[in-house]
């Protein structure tokens, strides 16, 4: 009876019914070119989800139509529930607030030190204090294996893998609740690559966050995901649990998994 | 018929990226008035635009002042009217000279520099990764830049014009033997404040200007380092075209008789 007082608590409650993120017919276009063609995506809440697909299938687009970096031609997109397509640059702002993110070349500002930029989201964001800000970013480099000499360096000097793990502290930096990856182990060596893959799922399942991760290595999708959505020609074409992947008949799946040039997706030279 | 097509397309093409310079302007005008305001940005800015420029623009200025005064001597010795020589300088260097070379200059230094570094930042995802931490890169980077154009070039063109006058003094003096009380009374009885506002407003606008074109064409570079050398050019040739057209514009709306 008293059920509607429950109502604005909704939200931090666990709640399978209303999913984390939900993408509806996302379309994208740039000029003539069909990037999403309708994308159907859903995310539930403390889930990693992995988006695999060729290079240049969009998977980036995608993420990019999520965070607000890029805006659809057509669709929905749904974070707890609210639509954040058509929000104010204000509210929008706040929905950032609980999601980080690593880019694919990390993005670091080489115009601050590490610890600077690991602490941004705090210092400009959260309007916190040096000191402080400077202790939680020596704290997340430590929680990504990185000691405390290396916070007064510069992004210039650090090697890919350790800009990938400064970047990987600077996402985890606010405690978001939603954590974007956008391949994180492209142009690292495969035992850098693991150690990333550990770090992410060490770090996410510290946060409790949902995680959305996009990439074209199997082995990285594997440990990482939950479960595992494939895009091709702007569509998700199959979704599915990381033991599902394994056995699927679907045809697409299989020639992606087994890295074969052979099968139904065909690399045209134009590429 | 291909013909008609193509001057279409560049029809279209143009009011595209005028339409989008136009919203892109709006855009920096009302991120510059609104909060939250980065007075550290602002503050290094200040310093770029203005300090490091001061060499620069001080050479040039003095240079141009010199020049001038030999040039008038020169050509006003055929009609006689070499006495109007300190009048000549005033007028040339604090209305023209000073805020046109400053413009310039600063566009080849600052432009550039603003292209180059807003450039590399949209290729590296770096501006994506302002957004994603909540802070609009329209307030984080380009008011700051925007701003310090607008108020240190006038500061730049003023110093520029004391730089000018005193260099076409020097010559006027020392090499074309003038009376140095006399060159000095000249200028003084001669000058007004016009000259000089119309100067730093012109001043103003470049500097708007300047920075308005680096951070546009920087922040919609793209295509790796060869779209970032492309927005860099891109920027000092639209700034200098722009600086010598307002130039014009502004003359024409201080002085039409
Ligand atoms: N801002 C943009 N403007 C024009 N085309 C773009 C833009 N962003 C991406 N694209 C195009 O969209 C396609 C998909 O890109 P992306 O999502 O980065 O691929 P990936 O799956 O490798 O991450 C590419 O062909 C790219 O050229
Ligand atoms: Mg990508």
């Amino acid at each position: 009876m008293f059920s509607f007082l429950k109502k604005s608590t909704k939200k931090t409650i666990p709640n399978g019914h209303v999913p984390k993120i939900k993408m509806t017919g996302v379309y994208k276009t740039f000029g003539e070119k069909n990037v999403l063609n309708g994308v159907d995506l859903e995310i539930k809440k403390g889930e990693s989800l992995v988006i695999i697909g060729g290079s240049g299938t969009g998977k980036s687009v995608t993420l990019k139509c999520i965070l607000g970096l890029l805006s659809p031609d057509k669709g929905s997109i749904k974070i707890d529930g609210e639509d954040v397509l058509n929000m104010s640059p204000h509210e929008r702002e706040r929905i950032n607030k609980q999601i980080g993110m690593l880019f694919q070349g990390a993005a670091l500002f080489d115009s601050m030190s590490v610890w600077e930029n690991v602490a941004f989201g705090l210092l400009q964001g959260q309007k916190m204090r040096k000191k402080a800000a400077r202790a939680i970013a020596i704290e997340k480099l430590a929680q990504v294996g990185l000691t405390e000499d290396v916070a007064d360096m510069y992004p210039a000097d650090l090697s890919g893998g350790m800009k990938k793990r400064v970047g990987l502290a600077r996402a985890i930096a606010t405690n978001p609740e939603i954590i974007f990856f956008d391949e994180p182990t492209t142009g690292l060596d495969p035992i850098m690559s693991d150690v990333i893959n550990d770090l992410i799922v060490s770090c996410v399942k510290k946060l409790g966050a949902t995680a959305l991760t996009i990439t074209h290595d199997m082995a990285s999708a594997r440990k990482i995901a939950d479960r595992i959505a494939m895009l091709y020609e702007g569509k998700i074409i199959w979704i599915g649990t990381v033991k599902e992947i394994e056995k699927t008949t679907n045809p697409y799946v299989r020639q992606f998994i087994a890295g074969s040039a052979t099968g139904p997706i065909h690399i045209s030279a134009k590429e | 018929m291909e013909f008609i097509r193509l001057i279409g397309r560049v029809f279209i093409n143009f009011f595209e990226a005028a339409g989008r310079l136009g919203i892109f302007t709006l855009k920096v005008i009302y991120s510059c008035l609104t909060p939250p305001f980065y007075f550290k940005q602002l503050f290094s800015q200040f310093l770029e635009v203005g300090f490091y420029s001061l060499p620069v623009v001080a050479l040039t200025t003095t240079f141009a002042g010199m020049v001038i005064a030999l040039q008038t001597y020169t050509g006003f010795a055929r009609v006689s009217a070499e006495g109007a020589v300190s009048m000549v300088v005033w007028i040339a260097v604090t209305r023209e000279l000073a805020p046109v070379m400053a413009g310039l200059m600063v566009a080849g230094r600052i432009g550039a520099s603003m292209a180059a570094e807003l450039g590399t930042m949209r290729v590296t995802e770096q501006i994506d990764a302002l957004t994603t931490l909540s802070t609009d890169p329209f307030k984080y980077l380009i008011s700051p830049r925007v701003i310090a154009g607008l108020l240190m070039l006038p500061i730049l063109v003023l110093i520029g014009d004391v730089l000018g006058i005193c260099g076409g003094y020097l010559i006027g003096v020392y090499k074309l033997d003038f009376n140095a009380t006399s060159y000095l009374v000249n200028t003084w009885n001669f000058m007004k404040p016009i000259d000089v506002i119309s100067g730093l407003v012109k001043a103003g606008v470049f500097g708007f200007i300047i920075a308005l074109m680096g951070c546009y064409n920087g922040f919609y570079s793209k295509g790796g380092a060869q779209g970032v050398g492309t927005a860099t050019t891109n920027a000092v040739v639209s700034s200098s075209i722009l600086i010598l057209v307002f130039n014009y514009i502004i003359t024409e709306i201080f002085f039409r008789t």
